[in-house]
């Protein structure tokens, strides 16, 4: 067989994958959260909330949304046949997605120059906040649906979908959701790092909420896995992946609890951490599945030569990508970057 | 509709929106690194004034491209998966290294907008260069993508010896269409860009509007698209000899040359009738076709009757795109050139003369009406393939249902966009 650097080619494209898929979750999941508290802002101090939200997320949201275009590329490079199914068994529901996508871009940008008390205002926070939290849903079912086992593909690559397994199972419904509270609880910690005083203390409360929340629907969807989704239910029932089981909840928890106890710097650690656990517990439980249970990332990958190019392009890709991003980051993310601006 | 009709109607519709964003995208930047780059030199104002305005401008624009453009990389999968199981891993190299490109756009684009108070004047100059470069190369690298689908370099070895694919050749190095392709429609965009700015400040000239900013927009708006538009013709001119070499067809399509002739004569204008071959109301230019074609005034050009009926694309449409496109581009040029003389020759008339400003004003949608019917030309004229003599378009469509439903959605989202835009950047007022 092929190697890449005496690794497995195809896994190594699997890990890169993932990291594009961990980068976007705390980087885009938490513009997608950031959309739902502006959704939900409310209080004497909602339009600063909004502002607080709308400078947060100004000069990164572009560069964060890249990693969603990445996963794509990645996914019809190397497996274009897994590429085609999921087109056809998701040409809703990502249709849906891109419907969000775009106007959540267009209204947050429509937005940036209207005052907070004309209507035009009003207009485009509405359609900011729904479709920053209808996004993350759908993308969150996708998710689900793909280890559900209700979509199948035919050696011939016919694609048909059980409904009640894929769009209706409450396990996809559940995933979808938490990926909503996942986002939410995000942003939340990072705006408490990013604001002072009582806008701080706002987003100290929301963090709690959406944290409480999160619990409390991770703590419904754990026994509907079993019969929901039983191949992810197999991987989380080995002894194998106890550990970061429990190291999941333990981040969770230091997270929490480090909001309550208004030690922001580590909360915001700990619910990165927290979620690049809870993500990367689920692909390790995926793998090498891509469409459980027909398509594999081994059946559908393609022949090595795109594989090399994409793997040994990466480093020269990344070694000008990171610096940019640091840099970026740098800038707009130090402590307390909002305190410093007028 | 059929689900081909419905599918080629979305991907258009979502190409030609994302176009006019995607132009925007390379070319504003430009745009507001001169004028970033002349403050920074003469400290005037006006100049900074000026980056500071467009960059405002831009933020809203880019988001708009950024989104659509995310958007057409779902639709590629969603609208022609058969074509993506296909050429997917031929293509995607192309796509990659755009991403990468694109990526360093949007951070560089992040740190010029908001970054005004937070970097050194020449660390936030440099920001812009960023995005000028970077944004660029988007452009060069994704048209490969295109390329491939015209003249898919080593398609054989794709099929029957995918071991021994390699990208860089298919893609890149050993795909004459690329680099021709790639600099001519990249170019383009500086144009549409160009015309488009300058006939903004032209209009607010004709209305009374004469100060030095406006003056100052001017002039940075049609350096870059004089210089674009003259140079058009010359890449023009060497696409149409790669696009007779690999694509003698399509050639044939766009210039409704219904017959295989020697010393073939060019068509201006004219109405071609698919029916019968004949063409009504066009002007002939004797050989100029097999001169531009192949360098030679004697040399035969392949026509229409040496391709299958079933495999001609749209030759009206692609033939009027073709003469439209040429059109425009030569009008630009002698509009660039007028202009060039009259400033060097007459500098105090760049503010005052109105005819000037009309001239500029009903010039300034042709780089953007060059570009998107120069897309037409690209591709209804590779039609009925999606990629070139390999596979149609019609055997890589979706067999989803509810394609109607997408198309009338996206076709009404994007029509919503795009009014709102218009209404806010006519808005929009020069920065303090």
């Amino acid at each position: 067989m092929n190697t890449w650097l005496g690794l497995d080619p195809i896994l190594a494209v699997g890990a890169v994958i993932l990291l594009a898929i961990l980068a976007y979750a705390v980087l885009g999941g938490a513009d997608f959260g950031g959309g739902i508290w502006d959704l939900l802002a409310t209080g004497p101090r909602r339009e600063q909330h909004r502002l607080a939200i709308a400078k947060a997320m100004g000069p990164v949201w572009e560069a964060n949304h890249v990693w969603i275009i990445f996963i794509l590329v990645i996914l019809f490079t190397v497996f274009p046949p897994a590429f085609k199914s999921l087109s056809i068994a998701f040409f809703g529901l990502f249709h849906f997605v891109l419907v969000g996508i775009v106007l959540r871009g267009a209204a947050f940008v429509f937005r940036a120059n209207a005052e907070t008390t004309s209507p035009s205002w009003r207009l485009w926070t509405q359609i900011f906040g729904a479709a920053s939290l209808i996004t993350p849903f759908l993308l969150g079912m996708a998710v689900g649906a793909v280890s559900g086992g209700g979509i199948r593909v035919s050696p011939a690559g016919v694609v048909t979908i059980n409904a009640a397994q894929t769009w209706f199972s409450p396990v996809t419904i559940g995933i979808g959701l938490l990926t909503v509270a996942l986002s939410a609880y995000l942003a939340a910690v990072y705006l408490t790092v990013e604001t002072r005083g009582e806008m701080q203390e706002d987003f100290r409360k929301r963090s709690l909420w959406a944290g409480s929340v999160m619990f409390a629907l991770a703590a419904i969807l754990l026994p509907l896995i079993p019969t929901g989704s039983p191949h992810l239910w197999e991987h989380m029932a080995s002894p194998l992946s106890a550990p970061p089981m429990v190291l999941g909840v333990l981040l969770a928890i230091v997270s929490a609890l480090s909001v309550y106890r208004r030690n922001y710097g580590l909360a915001r650690f700990a619910a990165v951490a927290q979620v690049l656990v809870i993500l990367g517990g689920w692909a390790f439980g995926h793998w090498p599945y891509i469409i459980y249970p027909d398509v594999t990332a081994y059946n559908s990958a393609t022949a090595i030569p795109a594989i090399r190019f994409l793997l040994n392009t990466l480093p020269f890709g990344l070694a000008l990508l990171i610096p940019a991003l640091w840099l970026l980051f740098k800038v707009f993310k130090g402590e307390h970057p909002q305190a410093e601006t007028k | 509709m059929s689900n081909l009709d419905a599918a080629r109607f979305q991907m258009a519709y979502s190409l030609f929106f994302h176009m006019m964003f995607a132009a925007l995208g390379v070319g504003m930047p430009l745009l507001m690194v001169i004028a970033e780059g002349l403050y920074l030199r003469t400290r005037k104002d006006t100049y900074r004034r000026l980056a500071k305005t467009w960059a405002k401008a831009t933020g809203l624009l880019f988001a708009i491209g950024a989104v659509s453009g995310t958007a057409l990389s779902f639709e590629l999968g969603l609208l022609w998966p058969s074509f993506m199981e296909f050429a997917g891993s031929a293509i995607g190299p192309a796509f990659t290294l755009e991403g990468y490109a694109f990526f360093l756009e949007a951070i560089f684009l992040g740190l010029y907008l908001y970054g005004w108070d937070r970097l050194s004047p020449r660390g936030h100059w440099l920001t812009g260069v960023g995005i000028a470069f970077s944004g660029a190369m988007s452009s060069v690298l994704v048209t490969a993508t295109n390329a491939w689908m015209q003249n898919p370099v080593g398609v054989e070895t794709l099929v029957n010896d995918p071991a021994n694919v390699d990208p860089w050749n298919m893609l890149f190095f050993g795909n004459s269409t690329w680099p021709l392709m790639a600099i001519h429609s990249t170019i383009a965009t500086l144009a549409a860009v160009g015309f488009a700015v300058a006939g903004v400040y032209a209009w607010q000239m004709l209305k009374g509007k004469r100060d030095e900013i406006r003056k100052h927009g001017l002039t940075i708006a049609m350096a870059v698209g004089t210089i674009a538009a003259i140079t058009m013709p010359l890449t023009g001119d060497l696409s149409a000899k790669v696009l007779a070499k690999n694509q003698p067809a399509k050639f044939a399509a766009m210039e409704a040359l219904f017959e295989t002739r020697k010393g073939a004569p060019l068509l201006v204008g004219g109405v071609p009738n698919v029916e019968t071959g004949e063409i009504s109301y066009g002007i002939e230019i004797p050989y100029a076709l097999s001169f531009l074609a192949h360098g030679d005034f004697t040399s035969e050009v392949m026509g229409l009757d040496q391709v299958p009926r079933d495999q001609w694309a749209n030759v009206p449409l692609v033939h009027y795109s073709f003469q439209i496109m040429v059109g425009a581009g030569v009008v630009m040029m002698l509009v660039g050139l007028y202009y060039a003389w009259l400033r060097w020759k007459r500098p105090d008339q760049i503010l005052q003369s109105r005819r000037l400003h009309w001239i500029l004003l009903l010039s300034s949608p042709l780089g953007y009406l060059a570009l998107q019917t120069g897309w037409i030309v690209s591709e209804v004229g590779r039609q009925p393939w999606i990629v070139w003599e390999v596979m149609t378009t019609a055997s890589a469509v979706t067999p989803s249902p509810g394609l109607m439903t997408s198309v009338i959605g996206f076709t009404t989202l994007y029509t919503l966009l795009a009014v709102v835009l218009v209404f806010l950047l006519r808005r929009l007022r020069h920065v303090q």
